[in-house]
């Protein structure tokens, strides 16, 4: 009985996504709406197809990609050093604190303009302004997570004979990387954002470019196919995630959850 | 005393284009883009731009907690709202929101419309999740002890499911916030027609660089501003925890 309720639940899962799809298909089919306006699913899948075979869709993916990745990448070294600093060093705190409760809920994104005064529009100032806007959440996310290790971990190792850098790199940092993970899981979401927008705003290739170029063209049916690409770009992103998470966090009580 | 450090960077931001150690178009002296604040500011153009942003962010961020108030409570009260909608969420959750804007351009023209529909998509999911996570968690004791006190289901869904699933609801609505706004500015820049976003990068375009500094600093102070009325106003809803 049990495994015909899982059974039903996951046939059921799938059965409004697919309902939605054919509810797309026919509207789109009826011409309830214009082609421009709502080009079938089929049309855009078919547009998917034709993309990737042209060799047009993928290098403009591995483009957006590699400079969102990239971004993060920053993000998460400069945020996990500056969070861990901050919970260690007074000094630190007293400087980083208030520029990160300012920085945290500011819209990053105004700040676009001013990187590409000061980078051109090129590579580095999209991969900078996704590594500036991801920052914010692995800063805090690392701060508390340094924070709350356990003292009296902490200390049982230094009486075991722990030197320094054991103590970080084998207790401190494990102990919080629960809670820094949770930060990364975060800030790669806003990188990609960012990252897009950057695209669409300042051109140079991606993704996000090549989806507003079709958009000025009035090609739905090539920005349909753009937004199901970096859906299915987003949803492995997030699923790598969680999946270098468990990895990760094997040893963790969460693992066994 | 505690925002000692940013009077340090307000300072350093004065003195390193002024000793020559950054050029001063690219970062110009702090004083000079306070200057320049103030006549975008007696000019009318930031008020009008920024009103312009404000109606938008508040139209499309108050539809969207609406409706993802109303889809998140509905789906954890309701089962076939759930079985029908909760797949939905999942597989549309990781959609970076951004690339909708141009769809919305599409649909909706260069015009408000299509900023408020940008805005509303980007906060509607995490509202979704919060309100159902929120209505899920609430102690089904308390539910059952309503209704067999004789409270109607309608009751119970605003008396007790409602406000049990309000701090999440509430830090959900803080996520949307911030989307919003990232989300705003973004549509403002790519369909290049009013708001603050656009001020910016006309500016940026133009080379008036000092009142294009002034454009980033209102939109991140507004930005700032936001979250910290937010916080009070959560706090202020939240008052009757312990």
């Amino acid at each position: 009985m049990a495994r015909m309720k899982a059974l039903r639940d996951g046939l059921l899962r799938w059965v409004s996504i697919l309902a939605l799809l054919a509810a797309w298909e026919m509207v789109a089919r009826a011409h309830v709406f214009t082609e421009f306006l709502l080009p079938s699913f089929s049309a855009v899948m078919t547009r998917l197809a034709d993309d990737v075979i042209s060799g047009e869709l993928l290098p403009g993916i591995g483009l957006t990609l590699y400079r969102a990745l990239a971004g993060f990448a920053f993000a998460a070294g400069a945020g996990v050093t500056i969070g861990i600093l901050i919970a260690r060093l007074p000094l630190a705190r007293w400087f980083f604190d208030p520029l990160v409760s300012i920085g945290l809920p500011m819209p990053k994104i105004a700040f676009l303009q001013i990187f590409v005064l000061w980078f051109g529009v090129f590579d580095s100032t999209k991969i900078l302004m996704a590594a500036f806007s991801a920052v914010f959440p692995v800063i805090v996310s690392s701060a508390a997570a340094a924070e709350g290790v356990e003292r009296v971990m902490l200390w049982s190792a230094l009486s075991l004979g722990a030197g320094r850098r054991h103590l970080l790199w084998e207790i401190a940092l494990p102990a919080a990387l629960p809670q820094i993970f949770t930060g990364l899981q975060v800030a790669l979401p806003i990188a990609l954002i960012v990252e897009i927008v950057s695209e669409m705003a300042t051109g140079g290739g991606g993704i996000g470019d090549a989806i507003n170029m079709q958009m000025r063209f009035a090609d739905s049916p090539g920005v349909f196919s753009g937004i199901v690409a970096i859906a299915i770009v987003g949803s492995i992103l997030v699923k790598a995630m969680e999946l270098i998470r468990r990895r990760l966090l094997v040893w963790h009580p969460e693992a066994a959850r | 005393m505690r925002y000692a450090p940013l009077l340090l960077v307000a300072l350093a931001w004065e003195a390193a284009p002024r000793l020559g150690l950054v050029r001063a178009d690219t970062l110009p002296p702090l004083s000079v883009v306070a200057h320049a604040w103030v006549g975008l500011l007696v000019s009318g153009d930031l008020v009008s731009q920024g009103l312009s942003s404000l109606e938008n962010l508040v139209a499309g961020l108050a539809l969207g907690i609406v409706v993802g108030v109303a889809l998140g409570i509905l789906m954890a009260w309701y089962r076939p709202v759930e079985v029908l909608v909760n797949p939905l969420v999942r597989v549309l959750y990781p959609l970076p929101r951004s690339a909708l804007i141009p769809v919305m351009i599409l649909w909706l023209g260069l015009g408000a419309a299509s900023k408020i529909a940008s805005v509303f998509l980007g906060c509607l999911l995490p509202v979704v999740l919060s309100a159902y996570n929120g209505a899920r968690g609430v102690d089904q004791v308390l539910v059952w002890s309503a209704l067999a006190a004789g409270a109607s289901r309608r009751r119970v869904l605003w008396e007790v499911v409602l406000p049990a699933a309000m701090p999440e609801i509430l830090a959900g609505v803080r996520n949307a916030l911030a989307l919003s706004f990232i989300l705003l500015v973004a549509a403002e820049f790519v369909t290049g027609q009013r708001g603050l976003g656009y001020l910016i990068s006309f500016l940026g375009e133009g080379g008036v660089y000092d009142a294009m500094f002034a454009g980033v600093i209102t939109v991140s102070a507004v930005g700032f501003f936001a979250d910290r009325l937010y916080l009070m106003l959560m706090g202020w809803m939240l008052r009757w925890r312990e």
